[in-house]
C-alpha cells in the first residue's frame, strides 16, 4: 500500500503494537545466545589459589608460577635492585602506587610484603603481552644504556623497572598488577588468597 | 535434434527461473568499459581467492580439532591436529599450505584492488554504496584472518589473540566486561578457540559471502568505472541504448582475466610449493611453537597485512586529554579503518581519476602509499624510540591524507575530462 492511501487508525495502531511485541521478542531471544557467551560456571570456579616454594629461588633471579592461566613472577630482588628503585621513582608515572594495581599491604616503593620479594602478574597492562625480564644494564634493543634493570614488553615496548612500575610516556596505563598473596612461611608463599580475603 | 533438445529444456529452465535473462544482465549482455587495465584484474582475483579458501577450508575443517587441552604427549591438541594435517593426511599439507598462503594472497589482492579504487576514484557517486560494501567485505576478511590466527594454537596465534582481545579492554568501564565476554574466560582459553572456529568457519564466511553477492550487485547496477573516470552510460548507441564504450563483460573480460588467473596461480604456486612461510612473512615462525600462557615470544608482530594498524596502535605513547595513551591508540587503530568508508565524501575533486586529478593529488597519493607501506614495516619489528618516532610521523601523514583531502581535492588543478574513454 502506497503511504498516501488512508490508513485505518485503529488497524495501524494493531500493526505498530505487533510490530513493538515481535521486536520485544525478537530481543529476548538474543539474550540467551548472547549470555551463552560469558565464562561458563566451570571456568568461573577455576582459579584456586596456588603455592610458591621460593627457597631455591637465589638472588637476582625470578622463577614463573601459573595462577588463573596467568603468569605470575616471584624475584628476588638484591639490594643492589632494591636500590634502583629510589633512582627509578621520578621516571615511573606512578611511584607511590596510587591506582589500585596492587592489594593494601603492597602499597610501598617495593610493591610488596618483603622487600626482597616481589610477587606481580607477568602480564603488561596495556595489551597482556608477558614482558621479558631485563636485568641487565646496557644497551639492548629496546632499552637505554642507563637503564637500571627492569621489564620490557615485547609487542608494544612499555618498560616496567623492579618493582613492576610503569615508566612514563609508555603505552601501558598502570603499574604490573600484584596478586593477593599471602606468606605461608618465611619460603613458601600462597598466591590469590591473603588473610583478609576469603 | 540436440540442440532443439538443449532449447527446449533452457526454456522449461527459463519459464521457472531466470536463467537466461540472469546470463545476459551479468555476463553477456553486461557491458563495460572497453579501456579496462592490469589494475582491473584484482577485483576477480579476489574472488577466485575466495573460492580457494572456502575449498580448501572445508577439507581443513576435516582433519582439525579445535582443542586447547594437552595430549598424552602434552601437547595441545588444535596443535597437534594441524601437525596431523602437515604430516600424515594424504595431500593434507599442500591443502594447509594453500589455505595459509590464500590468506596473504587475499590481502595482496583486495590491497591491490583498493588501491585501484584510490587511483581512479571508484568510490566515487555513483558508487559509494558500491565502496561501502567493499569496505565491509575488508572489514570480514580481517576478521576471518584474525579468528582463523588463533586457531593452529601457536605461540603467535595465542599472544596475537591475547593482544587483540585486550584492545577491547582499553573502552572505558565496560572495557574489562566486554573482553571476559568475548574470550569466555578470564584468559585465551579453550572456550575462546572454539568460539573462534566457530566465527572462523561459519559465522563470517556466511556474511562475507552475503556482502560479496551485494558488493556485485551494486556494481552491476550502477557499471563499472574505469581508468579515465568516465561514465561510460552517458554515451549509449541511439540505436540499441548500448554504452558506445562498453564491451560485453563474457566473452571480452572473463577472457581477460582468465589471463590473470593464469599468472596469479603461477605465483601462488610458486610460493605453495616452493616458499609457503615466505620467510615468516606468511606464517610466522614462532606460531611453528605450541602457546604457552606463560611465557610471551621475545618479538611478537602481527602477520604483515595487520601491520600498518599494528603500527598506528602503539605509535600512540602520550596522554592527552584525560584518555591514556592506550584507549588513544585503539581510537586511531580503529579511526584508521573507519574513515576509509567515509571517502567518498572526503573526496571534493571535481575529476575522478588520477590521469585528470593536478599535482597535490598525486603528490598526495604518493605520500601517503610511502607512510603506509613504512607502517606496515615498522609494524614488523621491535620497536625502538627511533622507530616509534617514524611510526608517529607516517600515522599523522596517513591521518593528514583523509582530513585534509576536502580541502587539497578542492584547490588542485584538474586537467579537462574527455568525453569518451582514452584507449
Amino acid at each position: 500500500m502506497s503511504s498516501d492511501q488512508k490508513v485505518d487508525g485503529g488497524r495501524r495502531n494493531l500493526v505498530l503494537a505487533t510490530a513493538a511485541v515481535g521486536g520485544v521478542a525478537t530481543v529476548a531471544t538474543a539474550v540467551p545466545f548472547l549470555a551463552s557467551m560469558a565464562p561458563s560456571e566451570r571456568a568461573k570456579a577455576a582459579g584456586a589459589p596456588v603455592e610458591a616454594d621460593v627457597s631455591k629461588l637465589a638472588p637476582g633471579e625470578m622463577m614463573r608460577v601459573e595462577w588463573r592461566g596467568k603468569p605470575v613472577w616471584i624475584i628476588h630482588r638484591t639490594p643492589e635492585m632494591l636500590a634502583s628503585l629510589e633512582k627509578t621513582e621520578s621516571e615511573v608515572s606512578d611511584p607511590q602506587s596510587q591506582r589500585p594495581n596492587q592489594p593494601e599491604y603492597a602499597k610501598n616503593r617495593y610493591r610488596s610484603i618483603k622487600p626482597e620479594y616481589l610477587v606481580v602478574v607477568g602480564i603488561c597492562t596495556h595489551l597482556g603481552c608477558s614482558p621479558t625480564d631485563k636485568f641487565k644494564a646496557g644497551a639492548e634493543s629496546g632499552i637505554t644504556s642507563d637503564w637500571p634493570g627492569g621489564f620490557l614488553c615485547p609487542c608494544h615496548g612499555s618498560t616496567f623497572d623492579l618493582a613492576g612500575r610503569v615508566y612514563k610516556n609508555k603505552p601501558a596505563p598502570d603499574n604490573l598488577e600484584v596478586p593477593p598473596h599471602t606468606y605461608l612461611s618465611d619460603t613458601r608463599i600462597l598466591i590469590g588468597e591473603d588473610k583478609k580475603g576469603a | 535434434m540436440a540442440n532443439n533438445k538443449m532449447t527446449a529444456m533452457l526454456q522449461w529452465v527459463d519459464e521457472r527461473f531466470p536463467l537466461t535473462a540472469t546470463w545476459k544482465a551479468h555476463l553477456s549482455e553486461y557491458y563495460a568499459p572497453k579501456n579496462f587495465n592490469f589494475w582491473y584484474f584484482f577485483g576477480s582475483l579476489a574472488l577466485l581467492v575466495l573460492v580457494i579458501q572456502i575449498v580448501t577450508g572445508i577439507f581443513l575443517v576435516m582433519h582439525y580439532k579445535p582443542d586447547a587441552s594437552l595430549n598424552a604427549n602434552g601437547v595441545p591438541v588444535a596443535f597437534a591436529s594441524v601437525e596431523y594435517i602437515m604430516r600424515d593426511v594424504p595431500w593434507g599439507w599442500l591443502i594447509r599450505y594453500m589455505h595459509s598462503t590464500g590468506a596473504s594472497a587475499f590481502f595482496v589482492v583486495v590491497y591491490l584492488h583498493m588501491f585501484r579504487g584510490l587511483l581512479y576514484g571508484s568510490y566515487r557517486k555513483p558508487r559509494e554504496l558500491l565502496w561501502i560494501f567493499g569496505m565491509f567485505i575488508y572489514l570480514c576478511l580481517m576478521a576471518e584472518a584474525f579468528f582463523g590466527y588463533l586457531l593452529p594454537w601457536g605461540q603467535m596465534s595465542y599472544w596475537g589473540a591475547q593482544v587483540i582481545v585486550n584492545l577491547v579492554s582499553a573502552i572505558p568501564v565496560i572495557g574489562s566486561d566486554l573482553g571476559v565476554w568475548v574470550r569466555g574466560d578470564y584468559v585465551i582459553s579453550d572456550a575462546t578457540l572454539n568460539r573462534f572456529f566457530s566465527f572462523h568457519v561459519i559465522a563470517i564466511p556466511l556474511v562475507l559471502l552475503g556482502l560479496v553477492f551485494a558488493h556485485i550487485i551494486a556494481l552491476h547496477e550502477v557499471g563499472s568505472n574505469n581508468p579515465d573516470g568516465i561514465e561510460i552510460k552517458k554515451k549509449k548507441d541511439p540505436n540499441t541504448g548500448i554504452p558506445l564504450d562498453g564491451i560485453p563483460f563474457h566473452p571480452y573480460y572473463t577472457v581477460k582475466d582468465i589471463v590473470g588467473v593464469v599468472v596469479f596461480l603461477m605465483v601462488f604456486s610458486v610460493i605453495v610449493f616452493f616458499a609457503p612461510e615466505l620467510g615468516g612473512y606468511f606464517l610466522e615462525y614462532n606460531n611453528f611453537i605450541p602457546a604457552d600462557p606463560l611465557q610471551t615470544p621475545p618479538h611478537i608482530a602481527p602477520v604483515w597485512y595487520f601491520t600498518p594498524f599494528y603500527s598506528i596502535l602503539r605509535a600512540n605513547t602520550i596522554n592527552f586529554f584525560w584518555v591514556d595513551a592506550k584507549l588513544w591508540g585503539v581510537i586511531f587503530m580503529g579511526l584508521g579503518v573507519v574513515i576509509l568508508f567515509f571517502l567518498p565524501w572526503l573526496d571534493r575533486s571535481p575529476v575522478k581519476s588520477i590521469r585528470y586529478r593536478g599535482p597535490i593529488y598525486k603528490g598526495a597519493l604518493a605520500i601517503f602509499v610511502v607512510a603506509f607501506l613504512i607502517l606496515g614495516y615498522l609494524g614488523m619489528l621491535a620497536p625502538t624510540p627511533g622507530r616509534t618516532l617514524v611510526a608517529q610521523i607516517c600515522t599523522i601523514i596517513y591521518f593528514l591524507f583523509f582530513f585534509l583531502m576536502p580541502w587539497y581535492t578542492r584547490i588542485d588543478k584538474c586537467k579537462p575530462v574527455p568525453d569518451r574513454v582514452t584507449k
